[in-house]
């Protein structure tokens, strides 16, 4: 699964390097943001803008990756396209996310 | 099904693994906008698509092996009709399951990773049927494209 991973200031940004997170990816992509959120950053913004579609079982790894996080880190999504948009729109899981129509959008606003 | 409905090039089999369930997924969608799914349906389509065929690989197949998905589709001026064809084992109760939504109202331990398929489905198509006939599972949906979602 590709991620790959940088900071900008305090914000721990993780790129998804796949064009589909569905039910044949889902584990590897909760295994991977595993790994890549062991840094302890406090606050992660995961870039989805090259991610083309998403189905159920991949919201559901975004989900469990959100999950797994230490005590005091928090992920929020930045870049969906509206395919991805509406799905998490559709679960009402834009509820429950912080959902930033780019990664500067979401890199500005900070964690507040 | 008119005869003016685009059919033969929109037929597609694969196994009813995940991986190819994926790229078969991918590969339909693509042919289906080409040959004239309207853009602002094309979305709704993968995502009810995806989710049926999802759960013809982890629920049909869950415990035997994996044989071919086929699917048919008719691709008309005002609506899309897509025939999903397993020889999976039969849905519970030989009938199409409701459609809740699992809630999002709830602690962060509690979110549900699951349980939306079904929605989503109910929620983009316009009209569901399910038979089973002679071993095979027979999936009915269709999409009209005045329904905006």
């Amino acid at each position: 699964m590709g991620l790959s991973s940088g900071t900008t200031g305090e914000t721990q940004v993780i790129s998804v390097h796949c064009d589909r997170i569905d039910a044949a990816r889902a584990i590897q992509f909760k295994e991977a943001m595993r790994a890549e959120t062991q840094t302890g950053a406090k606050r992660i913004v995961l870039d989805l803008s090259s991610v083309e579609f998403i189905d159920s079982s991949g919201l559901g790894a975004i989900v469990a990756s959100m999950k797994q996080l230490g005590d005091g880190q928090r992920l929020d999504l930045a870049g969906p396209r509206p395919i991805v948009e509406k799905v998490f729109r559709l679960t009402r899981m834009d509820t429950v996310f912080r959902l930033f129509a780019s990664l500067d959008e979401a890199i500005c606003a900070g964690a507040d | 099904m008119g005869a003016n409905c685009k059919q033969d090039c929109l037929n597609l089999s694969f196994p009813a693994t995940q991986v190819q369930a994926s790229e078969g997924i991918a590969i339909l969608s693509a042919r289906l906008e080409k040959h004239g799914l309207p853009e602002s349906k094309a979305d709704d389509v993968r995502i009810a698509l995806t989710e049926a065929i999802n759960n013809v690989v982890e629920h049909a197949y869950a415990e035997i092996s994996p044989t071919d998905i086929r699917i048919n589709c008719s691709l008309c001026a005002k609506e899309l009709i897509v025939q999903i064809f397993d020889s999976g084992d039969p849905m519970p109760g030989l009938r199409v399951p409701s459609s809740h939504p699992a809630p999002v109202d709830t602690d962060l331990e509690n979110l549900p990773e699951g349980g939306f398929g079904w929605y989503l489905i109910h929620r983009l198509s316009s009209d569901i049927q399910y038979e089973r006939k002679d071993g095979v599972n027979l999936l009915y949906l269709r999409f009209n494209f005045d329904t905006p979602h």
